[in-house]
């Protein structure tokens, strides 16, 4: 009897003391950036855009919204993405892709500084909304999110309502932006990947004749398939379609491929299951043109797969980690300091989200302590407005409609000999 | 009062508890004293609530090892979202039309039970289990290919099983909206439910689930339960009243899945996986089988739990399950029952009289 006491104190003290280690891990999160910067000193000192370590973006010079002011004070972004369950690879990607540009914006010193703080939502509807809350609680003045699609359609009905101001990194679907003036995407929309695939195709396989095999159950492989289908009409001569649940063999879809005799095979997915397509296509001696969407970012590090599949596979992503210029270097060096692995396409839309807004902020001379509203209604201004442009890791001089979409051209990369190339 | 019965007491502290919980949370969210946190949860909670008590239904009172709960809750949400949104001229007044929303689910939910309990409580033990899972997993795959949309003309339904078809084959007119997109699942939902609704819900499905139990259809549940084979021989239609408890359970589920559709502008099927069955059979589980109020208090704690641990980071999850595992010893401890008896020693009396 005793005994047994005495165990379940042991077990319940040993407990308390895992909580104790975990909330010190819990406070040493917050990223090493300067401590609490005073955002009321007068920004005599000079300008943060001095170049450096930003990205080639651009001042917008002159415009209808002149900078009311200079831009300073430390600004609260939260982030919303899965950090856990089947997803949290994105999430993680796309979480750390801001850390790292918060981090440089922080050394930079300049008078805008950031706070980031990043909740999990699992993937799930009504977790994204309780992160969503917990960050309005938090003081949350910009949103970075969310990553995925379901969750965000719900999280941005709730940021329209509060007035906060949001840019997802990767959250595609048309349904995201629809009707709400506050959401803006960087990435492409699911259509216009789909558009793009068949443009590309269009002009460089005339005469294919065109099989798609795509995720019945993913909004994502959805949406461009159906934009993908919609434009090529009769070229198609089969279409396979596979869930979460059977994503590991797929012999039946790509032995009706070769049957159906289709010399190209779109491929509208994330690069996982197209590892197992390109490996059973392989073992039948079927070779096809593969083409893949930007989610095949990615293909040539899954482990345990024989990159050589990949040789001649053709993605269709705004960002490569196998580019030379400057900005990828860095980025994909610190990327693997902190994860040890190459970052994807999630990550470099997640960076490509913060320096965005910070561009965004310096344009239109915010201050931290202006309210939400007037922020999101000045970076609502400043993002649709002609003169604003950005830079950075997945593409040149974008710009946003009012819909909020992003305009950027789509890269074509061949896989040849390991490495991304252009073709 | 005294010489009312020890279940009906337990049953009325059950009704007063919940409504007192209601009536602090309404008074503290009109002072503006809760968080935007702790507003967030209080719809779901009330969801989940209603789903845990269902499913003890079946589980704790019939106890028949279902695990495809959720599916029903995902019939419930859609057609849920479907009635609302199609109803949204004919019904502008957005509570009546929540309450239609909710009927119309739990009333699909319910014909769903019925079909699926034909062939699935002529099993017993490990086969219903496996059989359960399987519908739910049947469920979620059909509202995965399910196309809806609704203009001038009506409602209009594809089935997009060969995966060929989208939105366009439902040929909707000029203002025609698409309400269950596949894949994509229900977006562009107009938001109705709120906590009072929660609360009126999961007082109606305690009052018919204590009420049921009570009576003689649940007294002949349980006597199913206890022993078939002895309940048959007084002449007990087995079939009959372990659907009775199916069906009521798959309607509560369906009510509570309405409420949970209508309460995010977006909502795809995959939310109803076997992740979601399974975390309400441990809402029921911890609860503890056949205690309606431990459901109650299992599902609200379990379910702000892995919210309100948010704190700890990247450890949530880990924290989540050693709290699960601490409480299935703990309440599982003999040696800590007895302490609990010592301290309160008119415990001990009521677990002899049941």
């Amino acid at each position: 009897m005793k005994k047994s006491i005495i165990r379940f104190l042991s077990l319940a003290l040993a407990l308390v003391m895992v909580l104790a280690l975990c909330a010190c891990g819990g406070e040493t999160q917050q990223g090493p950036g300067p401590a609490e910067n005073p955002n009321t000193e007068a920004p005599a000192t000079e300008p943060a855009d001095d170049g450096g370590n930003e990205p080639a973006g651009d001042e917008p010079s002159g415009g209808d919204n002149e900078p009311a002011g200079e831009a300073s004070g430390t600004f609260k972004l939260g982030g919303i993405g899965p950090m856990t369950g089947g997803a949290a690879q994105y999430g993680m990607a796309a979480m750390t892709g801001a850390q790292i540009a918060v981090d440089e914006i922080n050394a930079l010193g300049g008078p805008v500084q950031f706070e980031f703080k990043a909740e999990d939502d699992v993937n799930v509807t009504d977790t994204a909304i309780n992160a969503y809350g917990r960050l309005k609680d938090w003081g949350m003045q910009v949103l970075v999110g969310c990553v995925t699609t379901t969750p965000c359609i719900s999280v941005a009905q709730e940021a329209n309502t509060d007035r906060i101001f949001a840019l997802t990194p990767s959250a595609s679907s048309t349904d995201v932006t629809a009707g709400r003036d506050n959401m803006f995407q960087m990435c492409f929309t699911d259509p216009n990947q789909g558009l793009s695939g068949a443009e590309y195709i269009k002009t460089n396989f005339p005469d294919a004749k065109i099989a798609v095999i795509y995720k019945n159950d993913d909004a994502y492989s959805v949406g461009i398939r159906d934009a993908f289908a919609g434009q090529m009409g009769d070229s198609i001569v089969y279409e396979g379609t596979f869930t979460d649940d059977t994503q590991t063999d797929f012999s039946v879809q790509v032995a009706a491929a070769k049957d159906a005799g289709a010399d190209v095979v779109y491929l509208p997915m994330y690069y996982q299951p197209a590892t197992v397509i390109l490996n059973q296509a392989k073992a039948i001696g079927y070779a096809p043109t593969f083409i893949g969407v930007d989610g095949m970012d990615g293909i040539l590090d899954q482990e345990n797969f024989d990159a050589s599949l990949a040789e001649g596979v053709l993605v269709m992503s705004p960002f490569a980690a196998s580019s030379t210029d400057e900005l990828t270097v860095n980025f994909v060096a610190e990327y693997q300091k902190r994860m040890g692995q190459l970052p994807n396409q999630f990550a470099a839309d997640g960076y490509d989200c913060v320096y965005a807004i910070y561009n965004a902020i310096q344009a239109a001379g915010l201050t931290a302590d202006m309210s939400t509203a007037d922020i999101c209604e000045a970076l609502i201004a400043t993002f649709t407005s002609d003169s604003f442009s950005y830079s950075g890791l997945t593409g040149q001089g974008m710009t946003w409609s009012t819909n909020g979409e992003v305009t950027k051209l789509p890269m074509a990369f061949l896989i040849k000999d390991g490495v991304y190339t252009t073709p | 009062m005294k010489n009312l019965k020890k279940t009906t007491k337990v049953d009325f502290a059950t009704y007063i508890g919940v409504t007192l919980a209601f009536l602090i949370v309404s008074v503290l969210q009109g002072r503006d004293m809760l968080t935007n946190a702790m507003a967030s949860w209080l719809v779901p909670v009330c969801c989940f609530i209603v789903m845990a008590v269902s499913l003890n239904l079946v589980v704790g009172i019939s106890g028949e090892l279902s695990l495809g709960h959720a599916g029903f809750m995902s019939i419930g949400a859609f057609s849920g979202i479907v009635a609302s949104m199609s109803l949204s001229e004919a019904i502008p007044l957005a509570p009546l039309r929540l309450a239609v929303a909710m009927v119309v689910g739990a009333a699909c939910a319910a014909v769903a039970g019925f079909l699926i309990g034909i062939p699935v409580l002529r099993l017993r033990g490990d086969y219903l289990a496996i059989v359960t899972l399987a519908f739910g997993q049947i469920i979620k795959d059909l509202i995965t290919c399910l196309l809806v949309g609704y203009d001038k003309r009506g409602l209009h339904f594809v089935f997009n099983l060969d995966g060929l078809r989208s939105v366009n084959d439902l040929h909707l007119e000029e203002g025609g909206v698409a309400i269950i997109k596949g894949a994509q699942g229900a977006v562009g939902v107009t938001k109705l439910a709120s906590f009072p609704a929660g609360y009126i819900l999961v007082m109606i499905a305690l009052v018919v689930v204590l009420n049921m139990i009570r009576s003689r259809t649940g007294r002949a549940i349980m006597a199913c339960r206890d022993n078939r084979i002895a309940a048959e021989s007084v002449g007990i239609n087995v079939t009959k009243y372990k659907m009775i408890a199916f069906v009521v359970s798959a309607a509560l589920a369906g009510a509570a899945g309405a409420l949970f559709g209508l309460s995010y502008s977006g909502l795809a099927s995959s939310r109803f996986d076997f992740n979601t069955s399974i975390m309400v059979l441990v809402y029921v589980v911890l609860g503890g089988l056949g205690n309606i109020w431990g459901s109650v208090i299992g599902a609200a704690v379990l379910y702000i739990l892995p919210e309100a641990l948010r704190e700890f980071a990247d450890y949530r999850m880990l924290i989540y399950a050693i709290v699960l595992i601490l409480v299935m010893l703990a309440t599982n401890n003999d040696q800590l029952k007895a302490l609990v008896g010592r301290i309160i020693p008119r415990r001990k009396e009521a677990e002899t009289n049941g």
